[in-house]
């Protein structure tokens, strides 16, 4: 309203005189009502801070970090909370400002499978729950076989996303598709929908489900899992946050992943940790992505299997029998 | 439904032996109390097993990554097809103005109440996170399919609901002064639900008016639930689920299903509560014609969803069409399409077949062929992903139900049977008023 007065006319400006006193006097009213209260509430406040550093507190001897003993009134003390709503809030959001991105050279990989344990490790998986697994592919009768890592794609196009009934699984602005095991009700329509069989379900307790009882839910972990939900490969948000590599990624000894910002159109190796132009890597190695006829625009690209740094050997079947 | 009810049927005496013969099997009986004994032991059973996969989770089944979906969601599909029948018996061929239906009507109707309420169940039977149930409405996102199965259901289940209440009303009104051998609470519950029924023309009118627009707006929900069913699977990229005849596929199959179920009721509630004069030879005649051609739609429905990626065999849909046609599952396959499907066409072309024994023997079969049908639709497809199933443990290969899983499935079947149950043996299975005005209108008429 007093944007438009400026322009009034006027007939209209004996009324906004009006307006202007009433509004004044209102003012003026309510100023003196707050400075009372002002008044009041410093009155009482000062003397409860007067009673709070009275002597005779309890005092509770406490054990600082660098080791000495401290004492520290006992009311004064509060639990150190991680705070759930944030991390529920931030891991919603994303990184603002990046488009991560994957780069696997299908022509370095060997199986070593250092990425699925180091993934296993962080996010308190069995050694036959996969995040991320190392499949045996072979186009044709009489084509070479070869190692394929798969994680979850983070499709730009996710049919997971599309088809989950209760917002569980999200796409944030960096790109990266989460699981909240908060929100998920466990119907499972996001793994008959993903074409990449990225991800799995808790048919049992997790595997820590004891010792990771009562921490806090680190959404971008996806840590403590638990019973009846869905858990994925996250792109190990929680490490791009503190500005490091995923944990698969850093784990390879052999050089197989990049991992970058498509809007800095950059990948960094996780072993030789070179830094290379992103368009320039698919380019010159005519990089591909994984079922692209689909139409669900992975965020994870391949280099094709050629000129291999070793020799295919497929040895016995890594996989642990549950017991 | 005629629009005008001719309430002269009130005074005839026909009435009197009518709602006599209908209203003589209601109430307790021994046979029901053994029958329901036992119905209610085995659920007992079957809630044990459902206490274990509560406790333990959903590692109790057979389902594992690969094959997430199994026992139960064939089991869902299988019980919302059945209860597509209200719609088809009272609403399409009601409409259409076929005499014959009246006496089926409840029948179906009680079909459709009793499949589409414990639906709602099966699914949360197969959810990891049951009390989780909530979040649906909560948090549900109207772009997921779930969501708009839920509501659709939900509907289904009420309309049905209304159009088994609305026509019972009068019924329980003539059904007072004649119940002398029904127990006091069954006489007294009839009075509260008879909401004050006096059988005014005024009443009949409003009646047939709101009757008939649930009847219109049921068809539309039963369309919906079903195709809605079918997008479940048919908005996924895998073989064998992407296909775009995957709503007429399942909603002509759930006629099949759902016209067997009714068959299997009739022929008990005649033979039972010796019924044979309103349950005639006639209706089961009418029902194995119904069932040839719903049998006969769904065939063709099955062509069009083989035949056709049979031809071109691309290579995702080859591997699962062999399965089907010669590998794991052909058995069960090749078993489903001719005992479900093409033997009963056959058999009840001839007349002979539509008699109440033969057709309650391959209505029987039909709807076991219909339960593996489901199965048929949900599994095989999963068991072959795009990317190889690699590095997991044996048993998360191939996806074999387990005894708990089955018992689970097996209780939603007997809460089904109960319902049918208690239904069909506490309130009047025929419609007293509109068999007693129909008898009284042929009468008049022969007279004139």
């Amino acid at each position: 309203m007093s944007h438009n007065s400026n322009s009034t006319g006027h007939d209209h400006s004996g009324r906004e005189e009006d307006n202007q006193n009433s509004r004044r006097a209102f003012f003026k009213n309510f100023g003196l009502l707050g400075a009372v209260a002002a008044a009041g509430g410093a009155a009482i406040y000062s003397g409860y801070k007067y009673e709070e550093s009275k002597p005779g507190h309890d005092f509770v001897k406490v054990l600082t970090s660098d080791n000495r003993i401290v004492e520290v009134p006992r009311d004064q003390i509060k639990d150190i909370r991680v705070d759930v709503d944030k991390l529920q809030k931030q891991g919603r959001e994303g990184l603002k400002g990046h488009r991560f991105v994957m780069v696997i050279d299908l022509a370095k990989c060997r199986n070593a499978r250092k990425c699925i344990s180091a993934c296993q490790g962080a996010h308190h998986l069995r050694p036959y729950e996969y995040h991320i697994n190392t499949l045996v592919m072979q186009e044709s009768e009489h084509t070479a076989p070869y190692f394929m890592p798969k994680p979850c794609q983070h499709c730009d196009n996710p049919p997971c996303v599309a088809v989950c009934p209760v917002d569980a699984t999200f796409k944030r602005q960096d790109g990266i598709v989460l699981i909240d095991n908060e929100r998920c009700i466990g119907c499972r329509f996001c793994i008959a929908a993903c074409p990449y069989s990225a991800r799995l379900f808790h048919w049992e307790e997790p595997l820590m489900a004891e010792a990771d009882k009562g921490k806090p839910y680190n959404i971008e972990l996806n840590v403590p899992q638990r019973k009846g939900t869905i858990t994925k490969c996250l792109f190990s948000s929680d490490r791009l946050r503190e500005g490091k590599l995923p944990y698969c990624v850093s784990a390879c000894p052999n050089g197989v992943y990049y991992f970058g910002d498509e809007n800095q159109d950059a990948v960094t190796n996780g072993t030789t940790k070179e830094t290379f132009r992103l368009s320039e890597l698919l380019r010159v190695n005519a990089g591909y992505q994984l079922m692209a006829e689909l139409g669900t625009k992975p965020r994870v690209y391949y280099l094709p299997p050629k000129n291999r740094l070793f020799e295919f050997k497929d040895e016995k079947d890594p996989v642990q029998e549950p017991t | 439904m005629a629009s005008e009810v001719n309430t002269g049927f009130l005074n005839d005496k026909k009435l009197d032996s009518i709602a006599a013969d209908i209203l003589r099997p209601v109430g307790i009986t021994q046979g029901f109390i053994v029958w329901m004994g036992f119905l209610g032991i085995s659920l007992l059973a079957c809630i044990y097993a459902y206490y274990l996969q509560w406790d333990k989770g959903l590692i109790v089944t057979g389902l594992r990554d690969y094959t997430s979906w199994g026992m139960y969601i064939a089991n869902f599909v299988f019980f919302v097809a059945t209860s597509l029948v209200g719609m088809l018996i009272s609403s399409v061929l009601g409409l259409i103005g076929f005499k014959w239906v009246k006496p089926i009507a409840r029948i179906a109707e009680i079909i459709a109440v009793a499949f589409a309420a414990i639906a709602g169940l099966v699914i949360v039977s197969d959810m990891g996170r049951p009390e989780r149930l909530p979040y649906v409405f909560l948090y549900g996102r109207i772009q997921s399919p779930i969501i708009w199965d839920v509501t659709v259901v939900t509907t289904y289940l009420v309309i049905s609901a209304l159009l088994y209440f609305l026509p019972l009303i009068p019924d329980l009104a003539i059904s007072k002064g004649r119940m002398g051998h029904t127990p006091k609470w069954l006489q007294k519950t009839y009075e509260v639900l008879s909401v004050n029924w006096i059988h005014t023309p005024q009443q009949y009118k409003i009646l047939l008016k709101a009757v008939r627009i649930m009847l219109i707006l049921i068809i539309p929900t039963a369309f919906a639930i079903h195709t809605v069913t079918s997008w479940l699977f048919a908005v996924t990229l895998r073989p064998g689920w992407d296909s775009s005849i995957f709503g007429p596929y399942f909603l002509t199959g759930a006629f099949v299903a759902g016209s067997a179920a009714v068959v299997i009721v009739m022929y008990f509630v005649r033979t039972n509560y010796k019924l044979d004069k309103y349950l005639t030879l006639h209706h089961f005649d009418m029902m194995g014609k119904l069932l040839v051609l719903v049998s006969i739609v769904y065939l063709y429905f099955n062509i069009n969803e083989y035949l056709v990626p049979g031809f071109k065999m691309k290579t995702a849909e080859a591997i699962h069409l062999k399965e089907l046609f010669v590998g794991d599952y052909a058995m069960m396959f090749w078993s489903v399409q001719l005992l479900g499907l093409i033997i009963p066409i056959i058999l009840l072309l001839f007349k002979v077949f539509r008699k109440p024994l033969s057709m309650l023997v391959i209505s029987i079969i039909m709807l076991i062929a219909a339960w593996f049908k489901r199965f048929i639709i949900v599994v095989p497809t999963q068991d072959h992903p795009f990317l190889p199933k690699q590095h997991v443990p044996d048993a998360w290969m191939v996806y074999h139900p387990t005894i708990v899983e089955s018992a689970i499935t097996i209780g939603t079947i007997i809460l089904a049977v109960i319902i049918i149950t208690i239904l069909v043996k506490f309130f009047p299975v025929i419609p007293i008023w509109e068999v007693a005005e129909e008898q009284h209108e042929t009468d008049s008429k022969t007279k004139e």
